[in-house]
C-alpha cells in the first residue's frame, strides 16, 4: 500500500490529496457517494444534502467537507441511505415530477437516483406547487415545475459561460431560479450553446426540438443505475406503504 | 383450498394498466389457474362476491366516486396494490391540480375553442360524480401496501409482483422493472 495521508470510507482506506473534498476523494478511489446538486467542474454549492455522510459521527455534505487524514466516514449505511431516500422524496413531492412526459426522463438524476433508492412512491404529501415556464427564447426553455435548485445553471453560467444568466431570487418556499430582474429567458444573452444547459440534472432546462430523441431501453438510466455500482436495495422494492 | 381472490379496479386512470396486465400474454392463463377473478373490468363484475386476497388499483382519486370505490377496495381486500404512475403519484390527470378547477370545467364546458355550449351551463346533474378540488394519489385517501410504479408498469413488472404476493414471498424487483414512465 503507498504511502501518504489516508482516511476510511465505509471501512475502506482511501488516499487523500490535502485540498480535496470528501467526494472528491471518493471519486478518485472509484467509490460513488449520490449526488444532486455537485458535478465535478463546477465549484461545489452543498445545497441538495444528497451526499449527506457520517464524517467522525457527525453529518456533513462530502461536496463540500474537505477530506483530513484519519478521519472515519460512514457514506453507505442504512441510516445514512434512509435520510438521502427522504431527501429525494421531498424532492419529488415539493416539484411537479410529471415523468412519463417529460423530454428528460431516462436520463434524469433525480428519477435514477429514485430508481437506486427503490422509490416506489414518496409517501409524504404532493404539493402540486404552481410554477410556470418560459418558453421565450427561440431555443431554450426553462420548465420551474422540474428544478430542483441545485445552482448547477447558476454556477456554469457564471464560471464556464462567463455570463451569468441564471440566478436565485425568493427565499424558502418561494425561491426560484431566475434570469436578470424584469426579464425573461429571451432578453438574456444565454444561447443554445451554453454550457449552462448541459449541467442541469433534471428536465427544468432544456434545448428545444432535441428532446425523446434515444428511445427507451438505451437512456442513460434505463438499464444501469446512477453510480454504476452494483445496487443492492436494503428494502424489497415495492416496500410496504406507510400512510 | 380454494383460489385467493383478485379484484381489480380503474379509478382515475386510462386503462393502460390493466392493457399492461393484459400483456402478461399467455401467462393470464397460469394466472387463471392461480386465482379467481372477483370485482374487475377484466370480467366485468360490478361488485365484490367475497373477500379478496390482493385489490389491484390504476388511477388515483379524481372525483367522488373514486373515492368510494377505493374505499371499498381497502374493505374488502386484504393486501392492496397502487399499480402505475396515476394510482402512486396523481399522474396526468394530476396536471389539472395546477390549474384551479373552476377554470379546468370553465375551459372544459364553455371557453374551449371547439365547445358548442349556447347555455353556457356546467354538468351539474347528480348522477354525475363531484370532482373533487385536486386529482389525489390513492396513498393519500386509504392505506396502500405495495406500490408499483410506471406508466404502465411493464407487464413483466405486475406478473413478478402478482406472482410474488401470491406465492407468499416478498416482492423483489430487478432494476431494469421499476420505472416512473
Amino acid at each position: 500500500m503507498s504511502e501518504g495521508p489516508r482516511f476510511t470510507l465505509d471501512g475502506r482506506e482511501i488516499p487523500l490529496v490535502p485540498g480535496q473534498t470528501v467526494i472528491e476523494a471518493a471519486d478518485a478511489a472509484g467509490i460513488y457517494i449520490p449526488r444532486l446538486c455537485h458535478k465535478p467542474g463546477l465549484e461545489p454549492f452543498g445545497s441538495c444534502r444528497v451526499c449527506t455522510v457520517k464524517a467522525n459521527g457527525r453529518s456533513v455534505a462530502a461536496c463540500t467537507y474537505p477530506a483530513s487524514p484519519g478521519m472515519i466516514v460512514e457514506s453507505d449505511t442504512e441510516e445514512v441511505n434512509a435520510h438521502r431516500k427522504l431527501l429525494l422524496e421531498m424532492l419529488f413531492v415539493e416539484g411537479n415530477h410529471f415523468c412519463m412526459s417529460c423530454e428528460k426522463s431516462g436520463n434524469c438524476e433525480l428519477q435514477a437516483l429514485g430508481y437506486r433508492f427503490a422509490i416506489a412512491a414518496p409517501q409524504l404529501e404532493f404539493q402540486f406547487p404552481v410554477r410556470d415556464v418560459d418558453a421565450s427564447h427561440p431555443d431554450i426553455l426553462i420548465d420551474h415545475n422540474r428544478c430542483i435548485l441545485c445552482s448547477r445553471c447558476v454556477r456554469a453560467s457564471r464560471d464556464l459561460d462567463k455570463k451569468e444568466v441564471f440566478g436565485f431570487v425568493g427565499r424558502g418556499p418561494h425561491k426560484r431560479i431566475a434570469v436578470s430582474s424584469g426579464t425573461r429567458l429571451r432578453d438574456t444573452d444565454a444561447d443554445v450553446t451554453d454550457q449552462a444547459l448541459d449541467v442541469c440534472p433534471v428536465g427544468a432546462l432544456l434545448r428545444k426540438r432535441v428532446g425523446f430523441a434515444v428511445p427507451v431501453g438505451q437512456r442513460l438510466y434505463d438499464k444501469v443505475p446512477i453510480g454504476g455500482a452494483p445496487v443492492v436495495p436494503e428494502a424489497p422494492v415495492a416496500e410496504e406503504g406507510r400512510a | 383450498m380454494s383460489k385467493p381472490r383478485i379484484a381489480t379496479t380503474s379509478l382515475c386512470g386510462c386503462f393502460g394498466c390493466h392493457m399492461s396486465l393484459l400483456d402478461i400474454d399467455e401467462r393470464i392463463l397460469a394466472l387463471a389457474e392461480l386465482v379467481e377473478f372477483d370485482k374487475s373490468p377484466i370480467n366485468d363484475h360490478k361488485d365484490f362476491t367475497a373477500r379478496c386476497a390482493v385489490g389491484l388499483i390504476e388511477g388515483g382519486c379524481a372525483n367522488a366516486e373514486n373515492v368510494h370505490v377505493l374505499r371499498r377496495f381497502r374493505e374488502q381486500c386484504d393486501v392492496l396494490v397502487s399499480v402505475g404512475d396515476c394510482a402512486t403519484m396523481g399522474g396526468i390527470p394530476a396536471l389539472r391540480n395546477l390549474v384551479p378547477l373552476e377554470e379546468c370545467l370553465r375551459e372544459a364546458y364553455v371557453d374551449g375553442p371547439s365547445v358548442f355550449n349556447p347555455g353556457g351551463r356546467i354538468p351539474d346533474d347528480p348522477e354525475i360524480p363531484m370532482l373533487l378540488d385536486k386529482v389525489y394519489p390513492a396513498q393519500e385517501v386509504v392505506r396502500i401496501d405495495y406500490h408499483i410504479p410506471g406508466c404502465p408498469p411493464s407487464a413483466d413488472t405486475l406478473w413478478k409482483t402478482l406472482t410474488a404476493l401470491l406465492g407468499g414471498t416478498s416482492v423483489e424487483l430487478p432494476y431494469e422493472l421499476i420505472k416512473y414512465d
